[in-house]
């Protein structure tokens, strides 16, 4: 916290959309394909060719909307942003300005500072560009154009200026990430730039209205890198005004390495985008009845589900926060549940052995080879006294190795829990026997010798008698 | 009679009676062009053997009974088409050399039909001028008169139909540039309403005005290629999905009870006495026939060339950002950088008229310009399309002239771009207000100039169009003169 400026940010967060084809032609969206491949007359901008709109990328720009609280426009109109560039064929980016697919949202973000709901002004829809390849061969330097991503769908998600420090920032972005996630219409992968942001930062002295003259970090790909990103450039704004200086308009870009922004162009430089409507692509109409069905197949959001985790299934905090962050996580959890498990159980399971094996092995929970119903299952033989909950680690481990269900494992390998008295009273007689010095010290009132007692029984019974009829027994005997 | 003096209708019959084959009328047409096209200039590349190839093609399917109404017509394309495997240009240095890699849906459309394609068109330069003399590939003669321009952009379409040097043409109409060529050259010439015939596969200009368009020897032609090119296409966003209709069917309905509107505001001064005469003599004709006339007002009429200038060049200078030297097309690249190379390729492949509509269109879509320019005329072509509306409302069809004047010489208006502009002023409101139009033969001038009327109709009224130009073709014998030229 600074304390003689207030800080303002702003965040415009682009998200690729993971619709099977892009956003006005059929061509497939595969990252790392060969450079080019992935084009046709229409993303290529070659001369006479016409955008179509995907409908795909229309119902993610719906769900994203409805998921953040935005209202979804009747009728949105997708615009030009005319610039020159070469990884942009067209010489302009289809994408939205006056009328944009979703209006006035919001997001509610946690911090230590506190909660906090953080308006979301719009969300567009609107084209990618290619890729520039440089290189330097036979003595020459070359840039190389590859336009596979050109034309890939993108929403861009635009924050108030409601942010007031870089952990707020953060959390926003997290938040949002986790929830175009969730949904399914991103996959969220920041190295790739699926997933990528523009920060505006802006200072003022605390108690003024008007907001200070802002600075536009360009594309910063990392959770990390934007509060980096912006605490740099909160020391850089503060440390000017301090001087008595003026922060400039302009657009910034961030250096990972160094840690630090410079400029990248002024505001004299800045483009004129020369936006108007797209005369190619009629007014996107979205009927209510569209964004009602929409609504209706809307999966529950993470916030929603901790909420439901706690006074339904009566979880803790802690458990149903870390099962509800993740979709998959969340959905196996339920099914374990929905086949019969005990809640808090499964969510121990899940939350140890489950997560611990698949980091373990790196693999999705979609592949674990405990299948929901599996783990259910054998939780219930813990539940019925079948196995100890000692004993079902070993079931698990074996369960995760064969693939086999738990009853099938208890039998093959004999590890059903002895419950019989019958079973039970021979071995606990022959201990008895054994030790009569140790009998003795209980009887004299050393009653923590009885551990050792139920230590020698299921030991003797190789972990397989029922330790609450060993307890019941020995005290029993001991005292007779 | 030559093959090439052939309507498309009769030469269809003479074809499915196999009287004559698709690879001679095809040869016909290609030793038509090796001899008389250097006079006319009107082709940009020609296709024998793609032709000829399509020709023997058409042939089998006549000999097998599988004939469509365009198989083994030998036809030939504005080159703002663009064409798999055959150079497409735009009359531009610009592309001089480029080859696309696909076909746009007319010409698929037009090759699926069995039609012979035998080569590219003479044109303004991306499609920006009224006289065929902003090409990079030389002017085109008017046939009538060599001396006089055939009009344009679609200069060449007009011209090849005149000179008999196709049966008939596709061509684009923007601002008229379809009807004014046909007007100055004495051929039929249709632009259908926007969204009629999809624009995938054609190099825009103006995207919001751009339509593609038939030209040919007489009504029926016209509604013969009409029809092979008309209707829905998933590819073209603005292509509308209503039916299309037999136009064929429609023509010989005659025009008894038509109400055909005459709009007082294209009775101007600068109009030729020539001109006016002819249309005069169209009015007796067709109250001979059985028309009703009415007079009727387009109040915004004096708005169109401003809105027009606004909104196509606006459209224009984005639309034509594409060619900046980066993937095909002409590369001027001294090493001097990225910016560099924008500007060497544009300023050596672009022709001046081209770059005046970029820099006006620039201008009209600048932040602070905007709301003047580019959002006025958009109010002001609403205003223009609630005139036709309204008309439309007392009448069937508006009967108009095409240009002010017969074809003007070569060079003539070369030096004064608003006089040439002013040349659009009866053509441009039909696209501003997104309807459709045709122009008829009407007439000569003494001179010997053709002069062409205009036909305006309702929204997807193309029938009704096709319709009352037919009614009149058959009254009068304007379009069976030949240009003079061998
Ligand atoms: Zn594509």
């Amino acid at each position: 916290m600074n304390s003689k400026y207030e800080i303002v940010i702003g965040l415009e967060v682009h998200v690729q959309l993971t619709t099977a084809s892009k956003i006005f032609c059929g061509c497939p969206i595969r990252f790392g394909a060969p450079p080019n491949s992935q084009t046709c007359p229409v993303c290529l901008g070659l001369p006479g060719a016409l955008p179509v709109l995907n409908r795909q990328a229309v119902q993610m720009a719906i769900i994203a909307g409805l998921a953040t609280g935005c209202e979804i426009a009747g009728r949105s109109v997708f615009a030009r942003k005319n610039y020159f560039y070469p990884d942009l064929p067209k010489g302009y980016q289809i994408s939205q300005y006056e009328l944009p697919v979703c209006r006035q949202g919001e997001l509610a973000i946690v911090t230590e500072a506190g909660g906090k709901t953080i308006g979301i002004t719009r969300i567009h829809m609107e084209e990618d560009a290619g890729k520039l390849l440089h290189t330097e061969a036979e003595g020459g330097r070359y840039s190389q154009v590859d336009l596979n991503r050109a034309c890939t769908p993108l929403l861009e998600i635009v924050s108030e200026p409601d942010l007031r420090s870089s952990d707020e920032a953060v959390a926003y972005l997290k938040k949002l990430h986790q929830i175009v996630v969730y949904l399914g219409v991103c996959d969220g992968n920041l190295e790739e730039g699926s997933f990528r942001c523009d920060a505006n930062v802006s200072l003022r002295p605390w108690g003024q209205k008007e907001l200070g003259t802002r600075s536009e970090i360009k594309n910063v790909n990392s959770f990390r890198f934007v509060k980096q990103a912006i605490d740099y450039e909160v020391e850089r704004q503060a440390e000017l005004l301090d001087e008595g200086g003026k922060v400039t308009q302009e657009t910034r870009l961030f250096d990972p390495t160094a840690g630090t922004t410079r400029s990248m162009r002024g505001k004299e430089e800045a483009h004129d985008y020369r936006y108007f409507p797209d005369p190619d692509l009629v007014p996107l109409v979205i009927s209510r009845q569209w964004v009602e069905e929409v609504r209706a197949t809307l999966p529950e959001l993470p916030q929603a589900k901790v909420e439901r985790f706690i006074t339904e299934l009566g979880l803790p905090l802690y458990d149903a926060e870390v099962l509800a962050a993740e979709r998959q996580i969340a959905d196996y959890f339920e099914a374990c549940v929905a086949a019969g498990g005990q809640p808090k159980a499964c969510s121990n399971w899940v939350m140890g052995e489950v997560i611990r094996g698949l980091n373990a092995e790196a693999i999705d929970i979609a592949a674990c080879p405990v299948t929901p119903p599996r783990l259910a299952g054998m939780l219930q033989r813990i539940d019925d006294g079948t196995i100890s909950g000692k004993i079902a680690k070993t079931v698990f481990d074996e369960m995760w190795r064969s693939g086999q269900g738990a009853d099938a494992i208890i039998e093959a390998k004999g590890l059903r829990q002895v419950t019989d008295t019958g079973a039970i009273e021979p071995i606990i007689d022959a201990i008895i026997a054994a030790n009569p010095a140790q009998v003795e010290e209980y009887r004299s009132g050393k009653e923590k010798v009885f551990g050792f007692f139920v230590g020698q029984v299921m030991k003797a019974s190789k972990g397989k008698a029922n330790p609450a009829a060993v307890n019941e027994l020995l005290l029993k005997k001991l005292k007779a | 009679m030559n093959l090439t003096d052939l309507t498309i209708h009769q030469l269809q019959a003479q074809l499915r009676r196999r009287d004559v084959s698709a690879v001679e009328a095809t040869r016909a047409y290609l030793e038509r062009i090796a001899a008389t096209d250097p006079q006319v200039n009107a082709f940009i590349s020609v296709t024998d053997k793609v032709a000829l190839a399509a020709a023997e093609e058409a042939d089998r399917q006549l000999a097998a009974g599988e004939a469509g109404p365009l198989t083994g017509i030998p036809l030939a394309l504005k080159d703002i088409f663009v064409t798999e495997g055959v150079r497409t240009t735009c009359a531009s240095r610009i592309l001089e050399n480029f080859i696309p890699p696909y076909d746009g849906t007319a010409v698929r459309r037009l090759k699926k039909g069995g039609a012979v394609l035998l080569g590219k068109l003479n044109m303004d330069e991306f499609a920006m001028g009224s006289s065929n003399e902003n090409s990079a590939f030389g002017a085109v003669k008017n046939p009538w008169d060599r001396q006089r321009v055939p009009g344009g952009s679609s200069g060449g379409s007009a011209a090849a139909i005149a000179a008999r040097l196709a049966a008939g043409t596709l061509g684009t109409d923007t601002g008229g540039s379809i009807r004014q060529p046909a007007s100055h050259c004495g051929v039929v010439g249709l632009k259908p309403t926007y969204g009629r015939v999809s624009r995938y596969g054609v190099i825009a200009y103006a995207s919001s005005l751009d339509q593609v368009g038939p030209l040919a020897r007489d009504v029926e032609d016209c509604a013969v290629l009409l029809q092979a090119v008309a209707g829905h296409d998933p590819l073209d966003s603005t292509s509308v999905d209503t039916p299309v209709p037999d136009y064929d069917g429609a023509l010989r309905q005659g025009v008894k009870g038509l109400r055909i509107g005459l709009p007082q505001e294209y009775f101007i001064d600068g109009l030729d006495p020539e001109v006016r005469d002819a249309l005069e003599a169209a009015v007796a004709v067709y109250r001979e026939l059985g028309a009703e006339i009415v007079e009727v007002s387009l109040p915004h009429t004096a708005y169109a060339v401003a809105c027009y200038y606004l909104i196509a060049t606006a459209e224009a200078s984005s639309n034509l950002a594409r060619y900046d030297g980066v993937r095909y097309g002409l590369r001027i690249d001294r090493g001097e950088g990225l910016i560099d190379m924008y500007r060497q390729s544009r300023a050596a492949g672009f022709g001046a008229e081209v770059k005046r509509r970029i820099m006006l269109g620039t201008y009209a879509l600048s932040s602070g310009y905007y709301d003047a320019y580019y959002l006025k005329a958009q109010k002001v072509r609403t205003l223009i399309r609630q005139d036709f509306l309204d008309a439309f409302a007392q009448v069937d069809v508006l009967l108009t002239p095409v240009a002010p004047t017969p074809a003007f010489r070569l060079g003539e208006k070369t030096t004064d771009p608003l006089q040439m502009y002013l040349s659009d002023i009866f053509t441009i409101p039909v696209n501003l207000a997104g309807t459709c139009a045709l122009s008829v033969p009407g007439g000569f001038s003494a001179a010997g100039l053709p002069i062409g009327l205009q036909l305006i109709g309702r929204p997807f009224g193309e029938e009704t169009i096709l319709q009352a130009a037919h009614a009149y073709e058959q009254a009068t014998e304007w379009h069976r003169r030949k240009a003079p030229i061998e």
